[in-house]
């Protein structure tokens, strides 16, 4: 939405998501967006940019991180103008406050639902525009159009009557997030299936740094639901079965406030130790010291989920919490104005833009920083709708063939209503999911990855002996859920395929079979790329470092 | 073993919607979606809703169990089962179902985009920097920016069931959203356009939004403080102000209302059309005895009603 505020400008947008633009998965981001806008301790840019590298352990670009950390400012100035609400300080500015990573209170917050504020704030700019925004809702994006090396739109097909129609656009952005739901354990809606990556990559487009998946630390235990760092932020311990500050032995600087990806792995080792609660698979998220107030002014939803979900009240009782697939670092490799590039020189795809948790810039690196995320998708939202916008103004109206590309389409409809296999897609999307929390998780080795690849693979090969119940037209979703299930295959293999190849750790890929970080064979990014027959072809590409030499990571 | 009991409804294969019994063992802690999920992914697959963020963020599983429009992401199934073990699920109201409990959300949206939702100023936002608000002003619209467009108010209102003119809860405590917000600078317009017919005064008080509602949202007390903002901002010519300034004289006058002077004073003195509407009512009313006395007396007590208009400065 942000990039089609940017378009629309000058230009006419189709915007269309397969949910509704209010219910897009941005809004479940809950604590805050980071800038260094100084309201509450000073601040600046040099700061927000270092944390960022050194929280994505050295393998963020830095010319972006440069730029993306610069812009941050101002980007929530203009949200904040378009009418996004920001809880305040006394005297009315932004309020903001610490965050895992952030070495200054930086994440500019609305309660706990900053995402939704800001998504709400979007979507309203977006009906306020409505003459030259026009909404497709509920419809699905299957494939690109790719002619003489440009994007030339999109195959879509209407969900409420199956009809598949092409958009022709002189530029496409995607915003399709990420594919958290490849793991069993996550916080990502039912939505976030790799759709759009695997668009990209059907399309012969290499995804970057695929093997760098983030898990957050407080996923509620057993579901997987997002418990916001927001409430470390605001002074949460972590406890583990012993009641033990257990982070004291693993950041004793920044202790709860670590990045997400050492948080997470301390608190796997407590679980793999025996350490959980009761001897369980998670560990004790301690609020009862902040109080009911500041719970209810400052963490209301959380409170809110926890009472609702598994009759907790965080104000009384500590949550049951376990780390959680969150975030992926990983995408469709964009340079610094969102256009989408395919090769290590950065070599652009003409008319085909990214941004948000679907692109990989990338300023995250091998690890995100929580409020890092929301700041991507409004920076690069901005800049992909900027170039998308500079370069549609001098291209020429597509003339694509219409027939053909829709038939490609219709025929993966066919396919998947003519199989009469007898296999359930809801076992192979469980197996799926248990393979890769279980082999593909926090903690990754050779042996795991290998088996990992060896199952995802004969999963794909169970899928196309699927069976389907609703052969109809209307509002199938359960078509839809097919197809999703077949993009999710191919990620969890891709991912798996990029985390076998890096043998070291970073970020938030960790081997244990290789538990240091390895300068000098892996500080490159990772491209995989499509191949014939199927299969996947390993490529690197360097990082650029500007101002920071890659040093220990200590917190 | 629990019984859901779900509204069916597939115009490509029959014109009729039915309900259909699928049994199931509730896992434990399971929530309403986790139980229509193993439906769809062991029994049914042609079983159609919606659904995606399952942390009651994203507003997408609106549906009614046992009559009542909820998110079934937010709620334990056992928690919602009836003596015998079964809970009824069916689509949400007042929009129409599109395949079984997939309801058609255009009237929604379309009302939301009535109230033209989004911040209007007319002064040049300050460069490089935010407009600052205090948090008392946050405050104001803290509750209703909690609204997940879900839809549950706008299924159960009751007075959507008669008048589908009605704006309804939802897009209302969007308005308020704006009429409320220290930034916008349209108030006056806003509170304007919203005290015409289908707006806050269409509203009938009962406050079924505000029980389905699964945020702070909850849409009646944020009509309610659009009214408050229209009487102050004088917006006082329609028959919605009229009539609640009435009731508010007519009880600190006397304690009690006014039953003959309300529905005249509603309509305006100088609305002969309007008055000449109420004749025939009026008329009905006489021949069934049920004209209210004629001379309006005061209750005994009145000082203590006046003392307590006086605390609260009115």
């Amino acid at each position: 939405m942000r990039a089609a505020l940017e378009v629309c400008k000058d230009l006419d947008v189709a915007l269309l998501t397969k949910v509704y633009p209010s219910r897009s998965h941005s809004g479940a981001a809950q604590g805050g967006i980071a800038a260094s806008l100084g309201n509450s301790e000073d601040d600046s840019w040099e700061e927000h940019m270092f944390d960022t590298i050194k929280g994505g352990d050295y393998l963020s670009d830095q010319d972006a991180v440069e730029e993306y950390v610069k812009a941050a400012p101002n980007v929530i100035y203009e949200l904040e103008h378009m009418g996004c609400i920001f809880s305040r300080t006394p005297d009315g500015k932004i309020a903001q406050r610490s965050f895992g990573g952030h070495s200054r209170p930086r994440a500019c917050f609305s309660a706990d639902r900053t995402g939704h504020a800001i998504l709400h704030a979007l979507h309203e700019q977006v009906m306020k525009h409505s003459r030259s925004i026009k909404v497709y809702s509920e419809w699905f994006m299957h494939s690109l159009v790719i002619e003489d090396q440009q994007c030339r739109g999109v195959v879509v097909s209407d969900v409420r009557t199956g009809a598949v129609e092409v958009i022709q656009a002189k530029a496409v952005v995607f915003a399709t997030g990420g594919y958290g739901r490849a793991f069993q354990i996550t916080t990502n809606a039912f939505a976030s299936t790799a759709d759009g990556v695997l668009a990209a990559f059907n399309s012969g487009i290499p995804l970057e740094d695929a093997e760098f998946v983030q898990f957050h630390p407080s996923g509620l235990y057993r579901q997987g639901i997002l418990f916001s760092e927001a409430a470390r932020g605001e002074g949460g311990y972590l406890l583990n079965g012993l009641g033990e500050r257990f982070m004291e032995k693993y950041a004793p600087e920044r202790m709860e406030l670590a990045p997400r990806d050492i948080v997470a792995r301390a608190e796997q080792s407590e679980i793999d130790a025996g350490r959980g609660v009761n001897g369980e698979d998670f560990i004790h998220l301690d609020l009862r010291h902040l109080g009911e107030a500041r719970i209810m002014e400052r963490l209301p939803q959380i409170r809110q989920l926890g009472i609702d979900f598994i009759s907790v009240d965080c104000a009384k009782d500590p949550l049951p919490i376990q780390p959680t697939a969150h975030y992926s670092m990983g995408g469709i490799p964009t340079d610094k104005f969102g256009a989408v590039v395919v090769d290590a020189k950065g070599t652009r795809l003409n008319g085909f833009f990214a941004a948000g948790e679907c692109a990989c810039v990338s300023v995250h690196g091998a690890n995100r920083l929580g409020t890092n995320s929301l700041l991507d998708a409004v920076v690069f939202g901005q800049r992909a709708g900027r170039s998308a916008l500079e370069y549609a103004k001098n291209v020429a109206s597509p003339s694509v063939n219409e027939s053909r590309e829709k038939t490609r389409v219709l025929s993966v409809f066919e396919d998947i209503f003519q199989r009469e296999g007898s296999e359930s897609y809801n076992d192979i999307r469980n197996e799926m999911k248990n393979i890769m929390t279980h082999n593909c998780g926090v903690f990754r080795d050779a042996e795991h990855l290998t088996q990992c690849i060896e199952k995802i693979q004969s999963l794909q090969v169970r899928y196309k002996k699927g069976k389907v119940t609703d052969k109809g037209r209307l509002f199938n979703t359960e078509l839809y859920e097919i197809i999703e299930l077949g993009n999710m295959l191919k990620m969890a293999e891709i991912i798996s395929f990029a985390a076998l190849a890096r043998k070291e750790s970073r970020g938030g890929h960790f081997r244990s079979d290789f538990p240091k970080r390895n300068d000098v064979d892996f500080l490159h990014h990772s491209l995989v790329y499509p191949t014939e027959g199927d299969g996947l072809e390993l490529k690197t590409k360097p990082v650029v470092i500007t101002r920071h030499q890659p040093a220990e990571r200590t917190y | 073993m629990a019984t859901f009991r779900i509204k069916r409804y597939n115009p490509e294969k029959q014109p009729e919607p039915y309900y259909e019994d699928f049994d199931l063992d509730i896992p434990k802690g399971a929530t309403l979606l986790d139980c229509i999920n193993l439906i769809k992914w062991t029994k049914d697959g042609s079983l159609s809703y919606r659904m995606s963020c399952r942390s009651a963020i994203c507003g997408s599983c609106g549906m009614k169990a046992n009559g009542h429009a909820l998110l079934a992401c937010q709620r334990q199934a056992d928690s919602l089962l009836d003596k015998d073990g079964t809970v009824t699920i069916e689509p949400l109201g007042n929009m129409k179902p599109i395949k079984d409990l997939v309801v058609d959300f255009k009237p929604f949206w379309d009302k939301v985009n009535k109230v033209q939702p989004y911040l209007q100023t007319s002064a040049e936002a300050p460069v490089g920097k935010e407009r600052t608000q205090s948090p008392e002003q946050f405050r104001l619209i803290d509750d209703t920016s909690t609204c997940i467009m879900c839809g549950n108010c706008y299924s159960d209102c009751n007075t959507l069931e008669v008048d589908d003119n009605f704006l309804g809860p939802a897009a209302l405590a969007k308005a308020q959203r704006f009429v409320c917000d220290s930034r916008d600078e349209k108030t006056l317009e806003r509170v304007t356009e919203l005290s015409k017919p289908g707006g806050i005064w269409d509203c009938t008080h009962c406050a079924e939004c505000v029980e389905r509602c699964p945020k702070p949202a909850q849409p009646f007390h944020r009509i309610k403080e659009i009214m408050t903002v229209a009487l102050e901002e004088g917006v006082h010519n329609n028959n919605g102000a009229r009539h609640a300034l009435s009731f508010t004289r007519s009880v600190k006058a006397s304690g009690r209302l006014n039953e003959n002077q309300l529905p005249v004073e509603s309509m305006g003195y100088f609305n002969i059309k309007g008055l000449l509407e109420l004749v025939p009512v009026g008329l009905r009313m006489l021949l069934k005895g049920k004209i209210p006395p004629i001379f309006h007396k005061s209750i005994d007590d009145v000082k203590d009603v006046k003392r307590i208009y006086k605390e609260l400065n009115q």
